[in-house]
């Protein structure tokens, strides 16, 4: 039944084309807010039907076997959150309704793609759901079609293509290896090979290259800056909130954890990138003057983080990875929608030509304020709590050098972060910006509502611990 | 062995003429001509699942697919087209040698680890793989192509309409 997730957006796709256009104009909207409350509302009940295989319309036409465990939910669950905070962001910045339109096909067609990706139980099939959400991606940049949006849609382009060549050659060696390519099967064989086996080795490699490239990691970030600040607003939440989650982070993940399984030698790769990516994504985001580019390297840092929970191999690692993707969706989102904000109102993204803005634009300057404490690791905000897994995730396994550099990179964090709200927000408000009012509904909704989250997430992580967060751990092992 | 390494040339020289050709036109004739060789490659390794889908969507849909585009952009003078050339050949003077070493190098490397097996495993039924083995991935495929359009579509058509 849950092929729901699937088929019901890529119907949806197909009404909203047909006649009468001007009608279903109209309804995009409604149909995928509709679409997006339904995914998150369905997860907090993961005993009912509606996750069970092969039963309902859906699963009884087809006999797809998917999988929904414990990091599926709550990757759908962030996927049908960032979907729907883009879709209002989106009413901001794209223009008149029959860009909208298109703007919102394209966004159903990466709601598919997120979603056929986590539900995959096959590498193929998670290959093939990865391009779906990257080829969208694409056509998402570049969607306004000016110089730089082309561009950057360009440099994603080349080196996801380079990600789909390492993925699909280690996809051939594993099929080679173990005659399979379901999750299960491939795992089993790969546990009776020799670990040195050099196809082995090669094939991990490789997808281990593919990934980082679709996470963004340094040295393989390349594409990641001018993706992000080069795309329009609201694709820019899309890309930093979600997209690159599922299609790198999540996939790595599931990798790791589902089919490859850690050695020390992929683990020492993990931890080294992870570290790296931290602390050059830090140093670089305090040297950008550009709001967005600023935020771009800031997701290369905090991505680090998760990888380095992952990297630690343990079930408490995982759960600081998978609790710290969910908050880096929630606070990296909002922080993008409050840069959005700024530009809308300002017109301006330099961080150096801004100031004092909280004053006229008073819910954009809190909620930022909030998400980057939430991402410095402020207590009790929810950003805190997964970091303070991770860190502990690393002292137990015995990696003490990386736990503190995780500590340390903290104050890096805090440091790009307070010098942009010093320089956007505080400070003497210039007679440039009397006149600047708060963003309209459609962007502060958004806003409050991650606020909301973050707050909430954070207070309540004691209680959420035992009910939700430490289960995610299960998925090691099975 | 001799014909499968003249189709290897010929699978170089198609993907080369692609990259390299003067007009996009002619890039989109050498993917699909790409496409075909490698069919066959497909087809003498008996995988004929493959090699069908390939000639299809590769070939047949994606082909149309890249001449649709090329009909709603707007085409580049011949001295445009001179100086686009001239300057792809200064950038990538490289790709042939790569593409050669690489050849060399995979041929060397298959010879010690016997990755590739002269003669694949065939499913009996090719019905049976794609409507109950990888329906999955079908679902799949039918969105990319659909993608491709929008792309087309939004990129595109609507440029065409503003000029």
């Amino acid at each position: 039944m849950c092929l729901a997730l699937i088929l019901i957006p890529f119907f949806s796709i197909i009404i909203l084309n047909l006649p009468p256009r001007e009608v279903n104009k109209r309804i995009a909207f409604g149909l995928v807010l509709i679409l997006t409350l339904g995914q998150m509302f369905l997860v907090f009940f993961p005993g009912c039907n509606f996750w069970k295989m092969n039963s309902g319309v859906f699963g009884s036409m087809l006999k797809i076997d998917l999988l929904v465990d414990n990091l599926t939910l709550i990757m759908l669950f962030c996927i049908g959150l960032i979907v729907l905070v883009t879709l209002f962001t989106s009413r901001q910045f794209i223009g008149p309704i029959e860009k909208q339109r298109n703007f919102i096909n394209l966004l159903l067609v990466v709601l598919i793609g997120m979603n056929g990706t986590v539900l995959a139980r096959d590498i193929f099939s998670l290959y093939v759901f990865l391009e779906i959400t990257a080829v969208a991606s694409f056509i998402l940049i570049s969607f306004d079609k000016e110089l730089l949006g082309l561009e950057g849609a360009f440099k994603y382009l080349l080196l996801s293509a380079i990600a789909t060549i390492l993925m699909l050659s280690s996809i051939a060696l594993l099929l080679i290896l173990t005659g399979s390519t379901g999750f299960s099967e491939v795992q089993a064989v790969l546990k009776t090979l020799n670990p040195n086996n050099p196809l082995l080795i090669l094939a991990v490699g490789l997808f281990l290259a593919a990934l980082f490239i679709k996470s963004g990691l340094i040295p393989f970030h390349g594409w990641l800056p001018d993706a992000y600040s080069s795309a329009p607003a609201s694709v820019s939440v899309l890309l930093a909130g979600i997209v690159t989650k599922v299609a790198g982070v999540y996939a790595l993940i599931r990798i790791m954890v589902s089919v490859l399984g850690f050695s020390p030698a992929s683990q020492a790769v993990l931890l080294l990138i992870g570290a790296v990516s931290i602390v050059l994504g830090a140093l670089l985001s305090l040297t950008q003057s550009d709001f967005k580019r600023m935020l771009a390297y800031s997701s290369i840092s905090q991505v680090g983080y998760i990888i380095l929970g992952l990297g630690s191999g343990t079930a408490l690692g995982i759960v600081g990875a998978v609790f710290h993707i969910f908050n880096h969706c929630v606070f990296k989102s909002l922080l993008f929608i409050n840069s959005a904000a700024i530009e809308k109102q300002t017109g301006i993204r330099d961080m150096d030509k801004l100031s004092g803005l909280a004053q006229k634009m008073p819910v954009t300057g809190l909620s930022s304020l909030l998400a980057s404490l939430s991402a410095a690791g402020i207590p009790p905000l929810a950003g805190f709590w997964s970091k303070l897994i991770i860190i502990i995730a690393l002292w137990s396994a015995g990696y003490y050098t990386y736990a503190v550099i995780g500590i340390l990179a903290g104050i890096l964090t805090l440091a790009y972060f307070l010098s942009l709200q010093r320089r956007v927000f505080f400070g003497k408000l210039t007679r440039e910006f009397i006149n600047v009012k708060e963003a309209s509904f459609s962007l502060v909704f958004p806003m409050v509502l991650l606020s909301v989250i973050i707050i909430g997430v954070g207070v309540f992580t004691p209680v959420l611990l035992d009910k939700f967060i430490l289960g995610l751990g299960n998925i090691l092992g099975g | 062995m001799g014909l499968d390494l003249f189709i290897l040339v010929a699978l170089i020289c198609a993907g080369i003429w692609t990259v390299m050709a003067r007009s996009i036109l002619r890039s989109a004739i050498g993917l699909a001509l790409t496409s075909a060789i490698l069919t066959i490659i497909m087809f003498r390794l008996n995988s004929p699942l493959a090699a069908v889908f390939e000639l299809s969507v590769c070939t047949g849909l994606i082909s149309v697919l890249f001449v649709s585009v090329i009909s709603l952009t707007q085409p580049q003078t011949p001295k445009e087209i001179i100086e686009h050339m001239k300057l792809r050949l200064s950038r990538f003077w490289f790709l042939p040698i790569l593409v050669i070493i690489l050849g060399v190098g995979i041929i060397i490397a298959n010879a010690k680890l016997k990755v590739v097996s002269a003669q694949a495993h065939i499913e009996p039924d090719v019905r049976f793989i794609l409507w109950h083995l990888r329906q999955f991935d079908l679902i799949g495929q039918v969105i990319i192509l659909l993608t491709g359009v929008f792309g087309v579509v939004i990129l595109f058509r609507e440029a065409k309409k503003g000029e």
